[in-house]
């Protein structure tokens, strides 16, 4: 321990999420061993010109408005007057009416490493005189707000005083990370630690259990992790081991990034509803297009439920006269069950594959959505992929089945509330285990779906200085540089790229890792790029592996990464041999680094690269 | 009980925890007032908490409102009876509503619009006001009511005559409200306008 954690009061977690941020906090002075006083902070924001309200989640949303349209005092924080962003639920609300001004879903453009990530590229749509501004600047917003809050209400232990966990996907690649890092240092966080979402749900169930999860699990358990959330969907698994006689949590796998969430369900739901009302000639703005996703969200809970057979649904009209002018349809048990189960959680063989997605030109604009919504085909391909995550591990026999089978599944998000959609998951992965000719899973329960990932990671830093149970494993990829392979030059045809594998598997905190064997040259004063990939699959690869070929399962291309030798380190043209070396910081980022063969200081190999 | 072991903190775990409160309470005029708040589960309305700022040295920085000598208490009460207008019109167009002549439209219509309403108000009425009946029992129930009943809590109808105990049957539970959270305004914000003209360029 140091230190540093010593002294803070509080232990933080912060869920900084697609749709919603949440604050919770570990107060230490009142726990102890089993007994954690742990809270969700409540979050004041601006609801409503002029009016502002605690809310359990801060909407992650950053509205642009036109310098005429707010009065002055309408966006007045109790520790601002004059906040220069217009944050949280009033940014929602405010977008709804002028989507064009509204910044949404920025993490995703965070982990989207075809765009230039720090520019200023949103809102994409917004007219000229918009200011734009950057992914990460919206996640500074985002974090600048939650500090100021806390600030706000806790004036003798401010926030960077406190140690702080910050969660981001499994699936977040390491510029992901990096960039999520940066901008909770721009935001004034300075005791910070990275967690992936799904160990933070893990931890919070833990948290729950008051120490019975001892009980529950045991070596040889593999936990599979289903979070869906507002916008994305992020699978873990995680293996129950045992090291010197007490039982140890191992990270074995991560999932891809798939963009979808329950907000496409929503707006798939809109959808059928909306086509309804348009086919009696009536139309809808963007408006009520919104206050129909809203009516189909409310009308969901209890068409899922099966309470139900049928619920209305009514768009009010934009004007004062309400009745007779609003617009009324309905939802029917059957429409919802067609659409969210079997659209994104259709009953499907293990086997079953996403379908593909054709390799998209980097210019693209959009964010990259999953283009299959199934999300019990994307859990198929991943178990079936990481079949032998748990090969190398002991107590665990080698499977024999199609796919890996896990014994309990924790859900996660709030898509997963609805307990029809939990117990379609349930039985879809019940099915292929039983059909593996093994047993059903155990359901982990958690009471609190939509705090759990804030609440785990207050937790977890809680529990880390105090010896608490963690989960251990690491980088859940291998990661690879290409190399172009010297040979005769042929028109029209690119050289060939070899990948080099440069940090292995499971690289951890503090790992000391000897640097790639093989020597690249890098021309001082000129950035130079190299193309990089990541495996989910590869655990052997050492450093310094070369793959001359590979399926497209086994390795995925990331964003370019960049090494700029600057002028000082020799002389302007000429190339120095450098080997690469990769280590992973204390706050859980990836670090490449160039060593020049004569020796000197390393420099940094940057992952986040603008694409001009 | 498993559950009741596993909640309630030991005795000498209980003499730490009021070690440490003690000494942070003495410490903190945050965590003091925390304390001092925490039993009753009451937290008051944003106007009425606002002059209670913690007598710390520092500035207190969580509120906006300069404090304004005395406040008139009608002008106080007029702010929140609009502030509520405002929200109700917000989350379930009440005042839309209740503005319209329905008496030219069929049930169908009227109920339609009804929906809108109750479940926008429903919401914003659940949000920000946490209601309890003022009897438990069920409407129907035969009770008795001692001498020392609350007159203003509970009113007595038809044959009113003779001395306590009074027995009689429960009509209407009646609704307290156990907590109520208004947002709060900011200084120069208009609460005269219910709803603001929206023009769409």
């Amino acid at each position: 321990m140091t230190d540093r954690e010593k002294e803070s009061t509080f232990a933080i977690g912060i869920d900084l999420g697609t749709t919603h941020c949440a604050l919770a906090y570990v107060d230490r002075d009142l726990s102890e061993g089993e007994d954690v006083a742990l809270h969700l902070h409540r979050i004041p924001q601006t609801v409503s010109p002029g009016e502002t309200e605690k809310l359990p989640l801060l909407p992650s949303f950053v509205y642009l408005p036109h310098a005429r349209e707010l009065a002055a005092g309408a966006t007045a924080l109790p520790w601002n007057p004059t906040p220069a962003w217009v944050v949280g639920e009033i940014a929602r609300r405010l977008g709804a009416g002028s989507p064009q001004r509204l910044v949404a879903s920025a993490k995703s453009w965070l982990s989207h490493g075809a765009v230039d990530r720090t520019g200023p590229i949103l809102p994409t749509t917004a007219p000229e005189d918009v200011q734009r501004i950057s992914p990460v600047d919206a996640s500074v917003r985002y974090l600048e707000h939650l500090r100021e809050a806390w600030n706000a209400a806790n004036s003798g232990e401010p926030l960077a005083d406190q140690e702080v966990v910050l969660t981001v996907p499994a699936s977040f690649d390491p510029a992901a990370r990096e960039l999520t890092a940066e901008a909770a240092r721009r935001a004034g966080f300075a005791n910070l630690t990275l967690l992936e979402e799904p160990q933070a749900a893990l931890y919070s169930w833990i948290e729950a259990t008051h120490g019975a999860w001892r009980e529950r699990l045991s070596v040889g358990d593999v936990i599979l992790v289903v979070d869906v959330g507002g916008g994305t969907t992020d699978l873990s698994l995680i293996a129950v081991l045992e090291e010197e006689g007490i039982l140890a949590l191992h990270r074995i796998a991560v999932g891809d990034h798939i963009l979808l969430g329950g907000d496409n369900m929503d707006l798939a739901l809109a959808f059928v509803v909306k086509s309804k009302i348009e086919a009696n000639g009536e139309r809808l703005d963007d408006w009520q297009v919104e206050a129909l996703r809203h009516a189909c969200r409310a009308a969901k809970e209890a068409l899922l439920s099966g309470e139900v057979e049928t619920a209305p649904i009514v768009v009010a009209s934009r004007g004062s006269k309400l009745v007779g002018k609003s617009l009324r349809s309905e939802l029917t048990a059957e429409e919802v069950s067609r659409v969210l189960l079997d659209g994104f959680f259709p009953e499907v063989d293990v086997e079953a594959k996403p379908h593909a997605r054709a390799r998209t030109a980097l210019t693209q604009v959009g964010l990259p959505y999953a283009q299959d919504p199934a999300i019990t085909r994307h859990l198929a391909a991943f178990l079936t992929r990481q079949l032998a995550a748990t090969a190398d591990l002991e107590g665990f026999e080698v499977s024999k089945g199609r796919f890996l089978h896990p014994t309990a599944l924790l859900f996660n998000g709030g898509v997963l509330k609805a307990p029809a959609i939990a117990e379609r998951v349930r039985s879809v992965l019940d099915g292929w285990l039983v059909a593996d000719g093994a047993k059903p899973v155990q359901v982990l329960e958690d009471a609190d779906l939509d705090g759990a990932v804030a609440r785990g990671a207050a937790y977890y830093a809680f529990a880390r200085s105090g010896g608490g149970v963690r989960i251990r494993g690491g980088m859940a990829q291998a990661f690879y540089v290409g190399v172009e392979v010297a040979m005769m030059a042929v028109p029209g045809m690119e050289p060939p790229v070899h990948a080099l594998c440069v940090a292995p598997f499971g690289l951890d905190e503090g790992s000391a890792l000897e640097a790639v064997p093989q020597q690249l040259g890098l021309v001082v004063g000129e950035p130079v790029r190299f193309r990089f990939f990541s495996s989910s699959v590869r655990r052997d690869d050492p450093v310094g592996t070369v793959l001359e070929r590979w399926s497209p399962d086994e390795l995925s291309e990331l964003g370019a990464i960049e090494a700029n030798l600057p002028a000082s380190n020799g002389d302007i043209g000429g190339v120095v041999p450098v080997h690469l070396r990769a280590r992973v910081t204390e706050l859980g980022t990836l670090v490449l680094e160039a060593l020049p063969e004569a020796g000197g200081e390393p420099y940094r190999v940057e992952l986040d690269v603008r694409t001009s | 009980m498993v559950r009741a072991t596993v909640d309630d903190p030991s005795f000498f775990h209980r003499l730490w925890l009021a070690n440490v409160a003690f000494w942070r309470a003495i410490a903190s005029p945050e965590f003091a007032a925390q304390v001092r708040d925490w039993p009753s589960g009451l937290a008051l309305p944003a106007e009425a908490s606002a002059p209670e700022a913690p007598a710390s040295e520092a500035p207190e920085p969580t509120r906006t409102l300069p404090p304004e000598p005395t406040p008139p208490v009608a002008r106080a009460n007029e702010d929140a009876a609009l502030q509520l207008l405002a929200l109700f019109q917000r989350e379930g167009r009440l005042v839309d509503f209740l503005e319209e002549e329905v008496a030219g439209f069929s049930d169908e219509d009227i109920g339609a619009a009804a929906r809108v309403v109750h479940t926008g108000c429903r919401r914003a009425l659940r949000e920000h006001f946490e209601l309890l009946p003022v009897r438990s029992e069920s409407e129907g129930d035969a009770i008795t009511l001692g001498a020392d009943f609350d007159a203003s809590a509970i009113r007595l109808t038809g044959n009113v005559v003779g001395d306590a105990p009074f027995r009689g049957t429960l009509q209407h539970r009646g609704w307290r409200a156990e907590k109520v959270t208004l947002p709060k305004l900011s200084a120069e914000h208009d609460a005269r306008v219910i709803a603001a003209a929206e023009v769409e360029l």
